[in-house]
């Protein structure tokens, strides 16, 4: 079979998969913790902010621990305390959550740059080596789609948690009490569900999971950390989770569909292919990707009723 | 054999108290077990906020809770499900997109009962609904069942969590007839099984019929509690409920009918699902006339209604208004032609409950002057007009820049006529103007229409309420199943016809 393609096109697509996944891991990652936030009916906007500042965080104690593990614990932890901040904004004193969100974002894009500056001040920065991947023996081996399974260890982990995240969701009772936050949750109240505290929770989730992203951009994707490196992958992913319904599994295809394209500007750009096209219009294809997908979905979006509405009690 | 407790609940003193208004004032309320007991009230006297306490929805500022004869301290749903309370809220606390069983599923855990899976619970949903004499699918969405069924979902969750004492907060306000009389079927079997009952009402001939033991309530103060054998009359108990004797209901003056002013002919209105509900419907309406459309709900009334009111487009057929067609109008085009609309859904459709009252007021007139000046709104007008109507409808609100959703239902609803009567319209369609109210805003809005029909308004009465129907209208037109199927001057008109219309028997 290989003779017969030109070998060009084997190395774009070997490269093609490889990279989908590791573009789409980040946008995996906060999407899944953003579908367990908006079902609980909580936008957390500030999803590009708890990225940035984690992978800011992960750069950091990684660098300064000189471990991996501290720096992944670190970004981990950057994003639960940013959730626990916006889950006392907006679940205890009510705030607006889109103010909050988006107050979240512009200050984290100045808190990091200015946080580089002051540690390292205007020195070349330190380098992590980068991180090994894991091959999965046999299968790593077949021509081009083997690129799959040559990944970083939070590929795997962010792919796994998929289906950990549809069950959690859909087939327990954890989950039905989270959807009903997003329905009404005057009835989650009556029925003796503590909405505050479950709210608290989710949001704990959403920040680690959203710090889990930045951690990945920061000390996986590549082993440094530049100014506003997420590059607004947190919008995105706050589109992929709508896009896919809060389905955790659609959430994985969506990221994908937005891994692919990323993948393919990168790959298109590589290895000079389609020359004619300028740059630009190519790097901009998983926005625009991204855009179609929800202007798509616009006509037949049903939002939870809830989405970031503060609870009270009133009758 | 544990000796029987001689109260379910008991409250001593309790007080519940809202900004700039006090909703219970040290209330002694008790509940033996296996009665069922009314709590009957105007809207506002406290009924829902006593209940709620004991709920756990609200926390009391004072007073003391019992519950079989135990001292309890009730923080929160929680506690209140532990001690084997439930509420059935009077705007269901459901989930329409979930399914029956997840419904019931939910808070299951928090009230210590458990089930395998929703296979069980759902077999066991079946057996429990048929022993309460009634079916229901356990898969079937919410959204799907009607209302009287999500009722019964709403009861059987709360048995589901253990509940021994019941509340259910005006469950008939939302039913038909028929199914009224199932309801009470089943509340009687649930307080034979030893369950106590507490029944929210405003609707006195319920109370008196179905209940063993009456509490009534009047501004946040209990007024008294009445056994079964000492039940009294019922001018007792309204005079309970008002403190004094309320006159009778606004009865028709003599009619002098104007010219035409309102002309249906041969309209079809379709619903949201492209069924015909108005078929083939023609009217006419004169100056003055009060025209009361009988019937039972879901026979096209609200199409109507949102037909003359230009909101939902004529299929086929033509409204004159004036003798003039006022085909390819819009709801803005047919205020301004002097058709005044008062819909049935005051919080959804006809108020904005997060505007101030002011801009309530104004919502349809100010494109025009006076309200309009320039390019802007004359505001300074808007609030002269708004504490005038606040005046004459005595509508309590703190002023017009108070934001709409402090106010009370009744309070809302006199605000929403105010609104429609205000522009002195040549046509008034009200759709269940008194749907939900208590006695006292019933009559008053009685009065209000009488008067404006007397200067001239021609209005449509579209009400379920047979009563409200024969003391306002001059003629009396039944609906059935989208068609007008019968026409009959007031004087001539029995109940007992009206009422066999209503249900297709032209005899």
């Amino acid at each position: 079979m290989s003779e017969v393609i030109d070998p060009i096109i084997v190395m774009f697509l070997t490269f093609f998969f490889g990279s989908m996944l590791r573009s789409a891991t980040p946008i995996l990652l906060t999407a899944l913790g953003e579908t367990y936030g908006e079902s609980a009916g909580v936008l957390n906007l500030g999803a590009e902010g708890m990225m940035l500042i984690a992978a800011f965080t992960a750069f950091v104690a990684g660098v300064t621990a000189n471990s991996v593990l501290v720096g992944l614990l670190a970004g981990m932890g950057t994003g639960m305390l940013v959730g626990l901040i916006v889950a006392f904004l907006v679940v205890t004193l009510q705030a607006d959550q889109i103010v909050v969100g988006v107050g979240f974002d512009i200050a984290a894009v100045g808190l990091t740059s200015l946080g580089l500056r002051v540690i390292y001040g205007t020195a070349q920065l330190p380098l992590l080596p980068p991180r090994e991947t894991i091959n999965i023996a046999p299968l790593s081996s077949i021509p081009i789609v083997g690129a799959l399974f040559d990944q970083p260890f939070m590929v795997y982990l962010a792919i796994l948690l998929v289906p950990i995240f549809y069950y959690g969701l859909y087939r327990t009772r954890f989950g039905l009490k989270v959807r009903t936050l997003g329905e009404n949750p005057m009835v989650a109240d009556t029925a003796g569900v503590n909405v505050f505290l479950l709210r608290y929770v989710i949001l704990l989730l959403v920040g680690a999971m959203a710090g889990l992203a930045g951690t990945y951009l920061s000390l996986f994707q590549v082993s440094f950390f530049r100014d506003n490196m997420t590059q607004g992958r947190g919008f995105i992913a706050i589109g992929v989770t709508m896009f896919a319904r809060w389905n955790p599994v659609n959430v994985l295809f969506a990221s994908l569909l937005y891994g692919g394209a990323e993948s393919l500007a990168g790959g298109v750009q590589a290895l000079g292919f389609l020359r004619t096209i300028p740059n630009e219009v190519v790097l901009m294809l998983p926005y625009i990707f991204t855009i179609a997908g929800l202007v798509a979905l616009a006509r037949r979006a049903r939002l939870p009723p809830a989405l970031a509405r503060p609870y009270r009690r009133e009758l | 054999m544990p000796d029987e407790p001689k109260n379910a609940v008991r409250t001593v003193g309790i007080t519940k108290r809202f900004p700039g208004v006090v909703a219970n004032s040290s209330i002694d309320f008790d509940v033996i077990p296996g009665e069922i007991h009314g709590l009957l009230g105007e809207n506002g006297a406290g009924k829902t906020t006593l209940s709620s306490i004991l709920a756990g929805y609200y926390q009391p500022d004072e007073g003391e809770i019992y519950v079989r004869d135990k001292l309890v301290r009730i923080r929160s749903p929680k506690d209140a499900l532990k001690l084997g309370i439930g509420m059935v809220y009077q705007h269901f606390s459901l989930v329409p997109r979930f399914k029956v069983t997840e419904n019931v599923l939910l808070g299951l855990d928090v009230a210590g009962q458990d089930v395998k899976d929703l296979k069980t619970l759902a077999n066991a949903i079946i057996q429990r609904a048929a022993e309460l004499g009634f079916a229901i699918d356990p898969w079937a969405e919410v959204s799907e069942l009607s209302v009287g069924e999500q009722q019964r979902v709403e009861i059987l969750k709360i048995l589901f969590r253990g509940a021994s004492i019941i509340i259910l907060d005006e469950p008939t306000s939302v039913l038909a007839p028929v199914e009224v009389e199932g309801l009470f079927r089943t509340i009687k079997s649930l307080a034979s099984q030893g369950r106590s009952i507490v029944f929210i009402t405003h609707k006195l001939v319920e109370a008196l019929e179905f209940c063993d033991r009456i509490t009534v309530l009047r501004s946040g103060i209990k007024v008294g509690t009445l056994s079964r054998s000492g039940l009294g009359s019922a001018r007792e108990i309204v005079q309970m409920m008002f403190g004094a004797e309320i006159e009778p209901t606004a009865t028709r003056r003599v009619t002098k009918v104007g010219e035409e002013v309102l002309r249906l002919d041969g309209i079809v209105v379709e619903n949201e699902l492209g069924h015909e509900v108005v078929r083939d419907l023609s009217l006419t309406l004169h100056k003055g006339e009060i025209l009361g459309v009988a019937g039972v709900e879901g026979n096209g009334q609200k199409e109507l209604a949102e037909a003359l009111a230009s909101i939902r487009p004529l299929k086929a057929g033509k409204i004159l208004i004036a003798g003039k067609s006022i085909s390819g109008s819009n709801p803005a085009k047919q205020y301004d032609l002097g058709v005044s609309y008062i819909t049935d859904d005051r919080v959804g459709e006809g108020l904005v409950r997060d505007l101030n009252v002011a801009e309530n007021v104004v919502l349809k007139s100010f494109r025009k002057p006076p309200y309009r000046s320039g390019l802007v709104i004359d505001w300074k007008r808007v609030e002269r007009e708004t504490e005038r109507l606040i005046q004459e409808y005595s509508i309590i609100a703190r002023g017009p820049k108070s934001v709409t959703r402090t106010l009370s239902g009744g309070n809302l609803q006199k605000l929403l006529v105010a609104r429609e009567m205000s522009g002195n319209p040549s046509v008034l369609v009200a759709n269940q103007p008194t749907h939900g109210l208590d006695a006292r805003t019933t009559q008053y809005i009685h009065h209000k229409l009488v008067e404006q029909a007397s200067q001239g308004t021609a209005v449509v009465l579209i009400s379920n309420d047979l009563d409200e129907v024969f003391s306002l209208s001059d003629t009396i037109g039944v609906i059935y199943r989208g068609q007008i199927i019968g026409l009959l001057p007031r004087e001539q008109a029995t109940r007992e016809q009206v009422a066999h219309l209503m249900v297709g028997l032209r005899e």
